[in-house]
């Protein structure tokens, strides 16, 4: 067991975890951080996306160890007050069917929005064909993207 | 699957009369009358808080504020919203003061097992008397306190508006309505769907705003105090159990608490009974995990140790051109084969899926002072008691069940084994415990879509006319799963299909061959109407190329004249979804009109560039209609991208259409996951794929680019509209694949190179 301090949603916490504890535990075990998913543990399905300093990890496959002095931020953390742009769009298309995966796939998109304001249909795809979704929401999550970029423009 | 017959009734009962009567009212839409009022006496007067709660599924307390049950489980078909829609709509309810609440598992609100996509057929009408009843008590209490005639009278928007401009809130009225007697069903009056306020109309579902900000709670969301956490190594092989096992190395994980044993039931092993094997509970998850990796334990070989799946489908393949048992015959297709001018035959084949919802299956259970209560994402409720008291001893009265949101289900999660496994786990343990599936579990401990073979002959007479139709169709039985005699496909399971045969051929013989369960084997999101529907839709298109008709010139030829069909008469065992034929009858005329609007939506037959097509399949599941085109591309690496999908859907009155689009552009990922992506394959009992990386399914770039989803204005009856995207969208696929390459696909998943 080794304590590590981390920045997470702007706030400190101290937590207590063995060194290779991924993230996503962390988060959800020891901080009761739910809006993190857990989906396949081996970063091929996106539900467990977070940023680190801003870039998308997949929590499940990032050991505590590694975090260091990143900042990290959950869905919980992505707008201060209200709705981020992304979970406003995500609103106004009627994205989620079942919702489990949502979260992840929000935080994958605000990561691609941040970086590339207007994406095109292949970036898109680049940016979110490694989270999952079994509903099949695809298509608006596409459209939902693209309204996000085009209200932040 | 659905062996009950539904009634709906509304009486006045006492609580303690409610208690009694749910006993004998199981299956059955309670609608109980109890008053909160009478149960708080003291305060019946002057309290603000009182609440009038007419029936178990609506109350309204002194504020207006409307709360509404969900009996059924949320698995993202929006049936949250969907149901309580349907309520305050007939209640003339704002539905910015309904609240949703989660009903528990309880047999006192009927069926709750949510599966079969019968939520809204089941529940439309009782849930619309639900409402209207409650609508009418306040417009009784509004004119006995005006003291004018009801008829005057008249609910609108959480009012009641009197003919001379008077008004009282729902809120105002709420006590005073639970002072009136229940009025007469007779009396009480639906509304004309011509004033529908919400169903028909677009509607958010209920949880939104909670699921994109990470607040919606699913399985493994919930946590007690001192709550602990397991994972379980499961013999490789369903159900068969242990010779010995080590706990050294596990032990000194840091964080592991307990390892133990946990009892393997045999094979079959039944839908509500855990796998049995070596459970490992820790401080958290991920030592959890870490302890079962560092366990040693030697497994027994159980009675499927020489399952080899590719052994086994090729024997179906084998057995399934030879002569079956007859499940359905008209005239004579032998002999009409012998004057057919062309034969067409054709083997169709679809391996084991798994289900792979999002959420893996979880739960959180405690067991303590001999009574339970768990928090699961499970998709009947009921049975899940059932399987809980049946496990721990416990009267089911002593067991509740939470149901949660379901991230994702496609049936896996209407077997509530994981929530057994908990509940013993915490037993054991004497804590809170929240069990995980790794998705390693998910995808090698399923209760799997089953194998099938299909061999199909038909002719075409020198009239250019079908006139024999011979399909042979073999599949271990779900109840194989149960029972181990079960081999022989079921009724119902050949009523999704392939009995069920819509076209006007003069001779027919549908034909079943036994095939045996060596694994877990379950209902997935349209079940047997998967393969059924394949190898039919796939027949039915080259039937149209060798008759050299236009494909939807062909599926109205071989339909014939608009009709309703009596299976019934045709195959005693016919299924019709639960429901009598008369209620819900198999209409050709809709089945035509279908095929024939998405002829015109999809501009089907439009010019274009090599390498590309379009196909359709029309399919009638779950009483639903549905045809659907698909356009497809393929490149010169073979290489499949779905551009466009058409699909149309008569589904009865539209009851929620922003959900119905949302079901039906899923559902067509969904099954380009099964035609594309899946499969799994055993071998030596053990399944072979892991994660997914080496079991996969639709990802963005596999998905269709866009779907349409044309809706048939009806107002019959509604049905469901969970499962019947899949059928139609794997043939349609198929079929637009040979439109671009001229290959025909006969076995799933498709691979082309």
């Amino acid at each position: 067991m080794a304590t590590y301090q981390l920045t997470i949603n702007g706030e400190n916490r101290d937590v207590e975890a063995v060194p290779e504890t991924p993230l996503l535990w962390v988060l959800r075990d020891n901080l009761d951080l739910t809006g993190t998913k857990f989906g396949c543990g081996i970063a091929q399905c996106g539900a467990c996306t977070v940023h680190l300093d801003g870039n998308p990890v997949r929590s499940c496959s990032t050991p505590i160890s590694s975090v260091g002095t990143k900042k990290v931020t959950t869905i919980e953390g992505v707008s201060a007050e209200g709705l981020h742009p992304v979970q406003q769009a995500w609103m106004d298309e009627n994205v989620p069917q079942c919702g489990y995966c949502q979260t992840g796939q929000i935080m994958s998109a605000i990561a691609l929005i941040e970086k590339n304001p207007n994406p095109s249909d292949s970036e898109i795809e680049e940016a979110m064909k490694g989270n999952i979704c079994r509903c099949g929401t695809y298509e608006r999550i596409r459209k939902a993207i693209k309204r996000a970029a085009n209200a932040e423009a | 699957m659905k062996t009950e017959t539904y009634e709906h009734k509304i009486f006045k009962v006492t609580r303690r009369d409610f208690l009694k009567t749910t006993s004998v009212s199981m299956g059955g839409l309670l609608l109980g009358i109890q008053f909160s009022c009478t149960d708080t006496s003291k305060n019946l007067t002057g309290n603000p808080a009182a609440v009038f709660s007419p029936n178990l599924f609506i109350s309204i307390n002194g504020s207006g504020d409307v709360t509404l049950i969900a009996h059924r489980s949320e698995m993202g078909t929006g049936i949250r919203t969907s149901l309580p829609l349907i309520m305050a709509d007939e209640l003339e309810a704002d539905w910015s003061r309904v609240k949703v609440e989660q009903a528990v598992g309880d047999e006192k609100y009927g069926d709750q097992n949510t599966d079969g996509s019968f939520s809204v057929r089941m529940f439309f009408t009782p849930l619309r008397k639900a409402g209207a009843t409650v609508r009418l008590m306040l417009e009784q209490a509004a004119a006995k306190e005006w003291g004018v005639d009801v008829s005057e009278c008249k609910a609108v928007n959480h009012e009641v508006v009197h003919t001379s401009g008077k008004v009282f809130g729902f809120g105002y009225l709420a006590e005073k309505a639970g002072a009136l007697p229940i009025p007469d069903e007779k009396i009480v009056t639906l509304k004309d769907p011509k004033d529908f306020k919400y169903i028909t109309k677009q509607s958010s579902i209920v949880d939104l705003k909670d699921i994109v900000t990470g607040k919606a709670k699913f399985g493994y969301d919930t946590k007690l105090p001192n709550t602990k956490f397991a994972v379980i190594k499961r013999n490789p092989e369903a159900g068969a159990g242990m010779k010995s096992f080590n706990v050294d190395a596990a032990m000194k994980v840091p964080g592991v608490l307990k390892v133990f044993k946990l009892e393997a039931p045999g094979f079959p092993t039944n839908f509500n009974k855990p796998l049995g094997g070596v459970a490992v509970v820790a401080e958290n998850t991920w030592a959890a995990m870490k302890g079962r990796e560092a366990l040693e334990v030697v497994w027994e070989k159980g009675i499927n140790a020489d399952y080899n799946s590719l052994a086994y489908n090729a024997d179906m393949a084998k057995r399934v051109k030879t002569k079956g048992k007859v499940r359905r015959e008209n005239g004579k297709v032998d002999q009409a084969l012998t004057k057919s001018k062309k034969v067409i035959e054709a083997e169709y084949s679809v391996p084991l899926i798994s289900h792979t919802p999002m959420e893996t299956p979880c739960a959180l259970a405690h067991v303590h002072d001999n009574i339970c209560e768990v928090w699961a994402p499970v998709q009947d409720p009921q049975m899940t008691r059932k399987s809980l008291a049946e496990a721990l001893g416990l009267d089911v009265k002593a067991v509740t069940v939470n149901v949660t949101l379901l991230g994702g289900a496609f049936g896996r999660k209407s077997k509530p084994d994981f929530v057994v496994e908990a509940a013993l786990i915490s037993r054991e343990i004497g804590s809170p415990v929240k069990i995980l599936w790794t998705r390693e579990d998910d995808i090698q401990h399923d209760f799997y879509h089953f194998p099938s073979a299909q061999y199909l002959k038909v002719g075409i007479d020198e009239n250019n006319k079908v006139n024999a139709w011979l399909h042979r169709s073999t599949f271990p039985p779900i109840f194989g799963t149960a029972d181990p005699k079960a081999s022989e496909p079921s009724g119902f399971e050949l009523s999704m299909g392939m009995v069920d045969l819509p076209y006007a051929i003069d001779n027919i013989c549908c034909e079943s061959q036994d095939s045996k369960a060596k694994i877990r084997i379950g209902w997935l999101r349209s079940v047997a109407n998967i393969h059924h529907a394949f190898a039919v839709g796939s027949m039915v298109d080259e039937i149209a190329q060798v008759r050299g008709v236009d494909p939807v010139q062909n599926i109205l030829d071989m339909l014939g004249e608009d009709r309703k069909i009596d299976f019934k008469a045709l195959s005693p065992e016919f299924w019709n979804y639960n429901e009598k034929i008369e209620d819900f009858p198999w209409d050709t005329a809709r089945f035509r009109k279908v095929i024939e609007t998405a002829k015109e939506k999809s501009n089907w037959g439009k010019s274009l560039p090599k390498g590309s097509g379009q196909g359709i399949s029309v399919h009638r599941s779950f009483l639903t209609y549905v045809a659907c085109v698909v356009e497809v591309t393929v490149d010169e690496n073979n290489k499949i991208k779905i551009p466009k999908v058409d699909y149309v859907v008569d589904c009865g009155i539209p009851v929620n259409p922003e959900r119905i689009k949302s079901q039906f552009e899923g559902g067509a990922t969904f099954a380009a996951s099964l035609a594309l992506k899946s499969e799994i394959t055993v071998k030596n009992g053990a399944v072979e794929q892991h994660n997914f990386d080496d079991y996969s399914v639709a990802r963005m770039t596999d998905a269709p680019y866009e779907t349409a989803v044309h809706i048939i204005e009806s107002g019959e009856k509604p049905t469901g509209v969970g499962e019947p995207p899949i059928p139609p969208f794997i043939p349609a696929l198929c079929n637009a694949i040979y439109a671009a390459t001229g290959k025909r696909i006969r076995q799933l998943p498709i691979k082309l190179a």
